[in-house]
């Protein structure tokens, strides 16, 4: 039994990281070739660096990610709040559902029905292409604001809601209680938002795809351009360099998620 | 004495439930008031009223003359010390007494200065440093009372702030807050299910149960001339029995004809009887006035509490001296020892000890040891 888990755990390891390993290893590569390894090199990222449209991507991608975030994470949180205040059970219900959709809807759906919205609003304003850098922003905020609403919402509740009150008793107005205390309780939930909402954003294909017009590409949009033609190995440094980004964003994430679970931890030990 | 809060005919209710009918109060300039009453009862909805986290249905509250039904909470001179303490996570004992300082903009170096000396007060000087999630329920209790008094309101609400603490740690809070309360004159008005608490601490209790006010009064008058069977039941033990009045000074029950203190009742009025465990006297069987058998002896340390069945009714007594189960007794009642009642919606429903038993009580109180 110990053995047969161990050999499956080994196999697990080996399918999730022999890819991208792989990928690691030929990025480096001297030659473009996918068998055999000649020399070490950092040709392919010098290429990558050289490459004036894929660049340019890595901007374009960067620009939507961040302001996709920003506006996300502030939108998201302010809805969240509007979540945990309803008092009504079935008005909450209703909404948990409706901020839910996004989420488990299919990507190509949600993808084919912003572009339509889109095409139909420009139309009706009679402009030839109603598809830019706007349109796919929205498309994004849309997707991401979901996440962070999931993460912000419980922090909400965790919260004893007396703290509120108490700030009130004390002297300080509504809207300043929620700078002042809501926010720093609440702060871990709407990082961890955020940094999802990046992520999601930097990475999405199939949405970004639908809902984005020819001035304007994103990193994922050129890779699968760039894919159509042939693949090169400056492809494998520029995956190489993305799945770091990724995995030090998973890793920052995971600090915080674990920091916040032992504050709450000690709290919850002292109260006991 | 000057009327701080008015309270004139509140009522509120919840989804349709009526939680506060028709509550009339006053309270006044440094008086130490407690609301009393078992959970449910709308004490905690009343208090939150005051500090102005509820809105009343009907009524008024008149803060020094000055009605304040639609005042939000942070323009109130009411500080609340919150049940679960309600500090503030983020911010370190200090900043935490010194929030409601740093709202009204004081200098820093006078902050620095009453924070200090508010921490002197609770006896947490050397602990303004310290995050507040480190302490102990008391201490962080302490932080709660100093943070709620920087402020010098004119009225201090205290919601069950005891409620989580142990038996040994209540008491010495109990004295401590009662110290507060006398050396700020700060009006204190006090929330608890605890009926010892209640009569050891309070000038004035007000006695609540099912949204109504069954009465107000000193801790003596409510333990010895209670209004109705609720409060004789709520408030210590009771034995409560069906009489008739006969005539002024002399009632009738359990077979037997009593002197009391009580007049002005009509001649043959049926009434409730409310006779306390300690002032039973045991005698020999012959020499009593009632007789009955002794169906339970519980050792509580300095007394015994006995339950008696005297024709059919279980009467519970405090009594130092020993008695066996088995054993046939006789009682004798001073007229002092009777008080008589109106009969009340209450009567009938409290003060037989025929399913008493002493862990069921323990149980029964959820404020017991957590």
């Amino acid at each position: 039994m110990k053995v047969s888990s161990k050999i499956y755990t080994a196999l697990i390891f080996i399918f999730l990281f022999a890819p991208i390993l792989i990928l690691l290893v030929f990025s480096f590569n001297e030659s473009k070739s996918l068998s055999v390894f000649s020399s070490f090199s950092l040709k392919w990222y010098e290429e990558l660096l050289n490459d004036r449209s894929t660049l340019e991507a890595v901007k374009n991608t960067l620009i939507l990610a961040l302001s996709a975030t920003i506006i996300s994470t502030v939108m998201g949180t302010a809805a969240a709040f509007g979540i945990y205040r309803i008092r009504k059970e079935w008005q909450k219900m209703l909404l948990n559902t409706v901020t839910n959709i996004p989420m488990i809807n299919p990507d190509i759906i949600t993808g084919i029905s912003m572009m339509l919205v889109f095409v139909f609003v420009g139309r009706m304003f009679r402009e030839s292409t109603s598809l830019n850098f706007w349109t796919i922003l929205i498309a994004h905020i849309t997707f991401c604001l979901p996440y962070v609403i999931f993460q912000v919402l419980p922090k909400l509740q965790q919260m004893d809601g007396s703290l509120i009150e108490a700030a009130q008793d004390l002297g300080c107005p509504p809207f300043k209680t929620f700078f002042k205390v809501t926010l720093p309780e609440i702060l871990p939930g709407i990082i961890t938002g955020a940094i999802m909402a990046f992520t999601l954003s930097l990475d999405d294909f199939v949405i970004s795809y639908f809902t984005s017009g020819n001035d304007f590409q994103t990193l994922p949009i050129r890779i699968y351009g760039m894919t159509k033609k042939t693949v090169t190995p400056k492809m494998y440094a520029l995956a190489t360099i993305i799945f770091f980004v990724t995995l030090s964003l998973l890793l920052l994430n995971n600090i915080i998620d674990n920091e916040d679970r032992d504050r709450v931890k000690q709290k919850n030990e002292k109260q006991a | 004495m000057k009327k701080i809060i008015e309270l004139k005919n509140i009522s509120k209710a919840f989804d349709g439930e009526g939680v506060l009918k028709n509550i009339s109060l006053d309270i006044h300039d440094n008086e130490f008031i407690t609301l009393l009453g078992p959970s449910g009862c709308g004490k905690t909805t009343l208090l939150r009223m005051i500090g102005g986290f509820e809105q009343p249905d009907e009524g008024d509250i008149m803060f020094l003359g000055e009605r304040i039904n639609d005042m939000p909470p942070h323009k109130r001179n009411v500080n609340t010390v919150f049940q679960k303490y309600a500090l503030f996570p983020h911010l370190n004992v200090f900043e935490n007494v010194a929030f409601p300082l740093r709202e009204r903009k004081v200098p820093k170096a006078e902050i620095k200065e009453k924070v200090e000396s508010m921490l002197n007060l609770v006896m947490l000087g050397s602990f303004a440093k310290r995050s507040v999630t480190s302490l102990s329920g008391g201490q962080q209790q302490r932080v709660a009372i100093a943070r709620a008094l920087i402020n010098h309101p004119q009225v201090l609400l205290l919601d069950e702030p005891l409620g989580a603490l142990d038996l040994k740690l209540r008491k010495d809070m109990q004295q401590e807050l009662k110290k507060i309360q006398q050396s700020t004159g700060i009006t204190f008005i006090f929330v608890t299910h605890d009926q010892e608490e209640a009569l050891s601490m309070s000038d004035t209790i007000v006695v609540l149960n099912e949204g109504q006010i069954q009465q107000i009064g000193g801790p003596l008058d409510i333990y010895n001339e209670p209004k109705n069977a609720f409060v004789a039941d709520f408030i210590g033990e009771s034995n409560i029995i069906d009489g008739t009045m006969l005539e002024n000074y002399r009632v009738s029950f359990s077979g037997h004809t009593f002197g009391c203190l009580d007049k002005g009742f009509a001649d043959g009025e049926s009434v409730d009887v409310v006779v306390r465990p300690e002032d039973v006297d045991i005698v020999p069987c012959e020499d009593g006035e009632l007789s009955g058998v002794v169906t339970q002896v519980t050792f509580m340390g300095v007394h015994n509490e006995i339950i008696v069945d005297i024709g059919g009714f279980k009467w519970m007594i405090q009594t130092t001296d020993s008695v066996n189960v088995g054993q046939r007794i006789g009682i004798s009642l001073e007229p002092d020892a009777i008080h008589i009642m109106k009969k009340s919606k209450y009567s009938g429903m409290f003060g037989d000890y025929s399913s008493y038993s002493n862990e069921l009580d323990e149980l029964a109180d959820p404020g017991g040891d957590e």
